[in-house]
């Protein structure tokens, strides 16, 4: 009889859910940085950047994640790299994210109103100077709740990941399903643990929301 | 020595593609007027504080929001049964997308509900309306029209989700993708034309439901 100790479970659970917390942030940080650059690129004066920037929202936003990471792991193989799953689950993660955000971030800035461009372009600020004093910080006021609320997307997304053979929670939750016969305790705890990964995040957003909502009532 | 592309190989297999094209189709419009049947009713519990049916969408809502599509599927195909409960690999996909997709289309709804002005309900109740004739003709149909295009996206990114139930073996699009590139050898390609082929959905659901919004819900539906 091979019987697996709840104990032991749970403690590679908590192992598979480390590597699932990594994950996230690292697609979080990189795919900000890449969506910051999207977001420039989506508000350029000049069309071509604006397209190419939209294009690659669209593709992104229009395929599946699970596509996207196949392409990445067996894409990269042809052209000779060795692709790892960790290292196509990050790529493709990231660049999941980046179009999510650089979208997001978008609507924020174009929520800033037109009177504080008119207003600022008065005062005779360059196009930089309007970005840098006047409209971003207010875009970034507007954007918190709605990145805090993403990143639970960018946090379920990491499953999928698993289907490449990265060895993150839900793999983890499999291999561990597999070797105890116990499908409905793992992968109920398997769900507990993202739940408790995503669920402050959506609460924080939540408030976050409430908070700008308030202060704009004023 | 350099790679050759080889993409017609991939079109060797254009049945299983378009059976597994088919099959993803099916499963997202299922999905879809279930989930959004599911959705209106948790929207008015939740918008009207029906109760228990309230508390018992509140709990709904953020238990399938705040845990992967991917575990919600594992748990009803491969948890349920030690409950007694079997699902064959179809049963479950479908099950899976109506609940998930049943959780944010209640959220949503429940935003354009709660965006209904009051003068609007008094005015009906003035006119001696019931209450279920209220949500039906008054409520209703501008809160679906206010919220259609978040509806839409929801409805495409659900559609796109159904790509991990191949690991269920639920033979849609992309298990399709996974059995011919078993066959062929050409990973790349296959899941190259199949990503072209989710793409194509993708911009074609969204215009259907756009259009059938316009039709349904009228001019407010953009």
């Amino acid at each position: 009889m091979n019987e697996i100790a709840l104990s032991a479970i749970i403690r590679n659970l908590l192992e598979g859910a480390a590597w699932t917390l990594g994950l996230s942030l690292t697609a979080f940080v990189l795919g900000g940085i890449a969506g910051l650059i999207l977001l420039f690129a989506r508000i350029a004066k000049n069309p071509l950047p604006r397209r190419l920037a939209q294009a690659y929202i669209e593709v992104f936003q229009g395929t599946p994640l699970l596509m996207q990471l196949f392409i990445i792991f067996f894409g990269g193989s042809l052209i000779g790299l060795e692709v790892s799953p960790w290292i196509a689950a990050a790529l493709g993660l990231t660049l999941f994210t980046s179009a999510y955000l650089g979208e997001i971030w978008r609507g924020c800035v174009e929520s800033v109103p037109k009177g504080q461009w008119e207003a600022s372009a008065s005062l005779a600020l360059t196009h930089v100077e309007q970005m840098r004093h006047v409209i971003l910080p207010q875009a970034l006021r507007i954007a918190i709740a709605p990145t805090v609320g993403f990143s639970v997307q960018v946090v379920k997304g990491t499953a999928v990941t698993s289907i490449i053979g990265f060895v993150e929670l839900t793999k983890t939750g499999s291999m561990l399903a597999n070797a105890t016969f116990q499908p409905f305790l793992v992968f109920g705890l398997v769900a507990l643990g993202y739940f408790a990964l995503c669920y402050p995040l959506s609460a924080y957003s939540r408030v976050l929301e409430r908070k700008i909502h308030g202060s704009r009532a004023h | 020595m350099s790679y050759q592309f080889d993409f017609v190989a991939v079109f060797d297999y254009s049945s299983v593609l378009l059976a597994g094209t088919a099959h993803t189709l099916l499963l997202t419009t299922v999905g879809a007027v279930a989930g959004l049947g599911i959705g209106i009713l948790g929207a008015v519990s939740r918008a009207w504080q029906i109760k228990p049916f309230d508390r018992i969408f509140a709990v709904y809502v953020e238990l399938i929001r705040n845990t992967p599509f991917l575990i919600q599927l594992f748990f009803i195909y491969f948890g349920l049964p030690s409950l007694g409960f079997r699902l064959d690999e179809w049963q479950a996909a479908i099950l899976a997308v109506i609940i998930n997709l049943g959780a944010y289309t209640t959220e949503i709804v429940r935003a354009g509900i709660e965006a209904t002005p009051r003068g609007q309900i008094e005015a009906a109740e003035s006119l001696a309306m019931t209450r279920p004739q209220i949500f039906r003709h008054v409520v209703l149909p501008p809160a679906l029209a206010k919220v259609w295009p978040a509806i839409c996206s929801q409805m495409v990114i659900v559609m796109l989700g159904t790509s991990v139930c191949s690991q269920i073996a639920a033979e849609e699009l992309t298990f399709a993708a996974n059995f011919i590139q078993s066959r062929n050898f050409r990973a790349f390609e296959t899941y190259f034309i199949v990503t072209v082929i989710y793409f194509v959905l993708a911009v074609a659901v969204r215009q259907l439901l756009t259009q059938a919004g316009l039709r349904l819900l009228g001019r407010r539906a953009r």
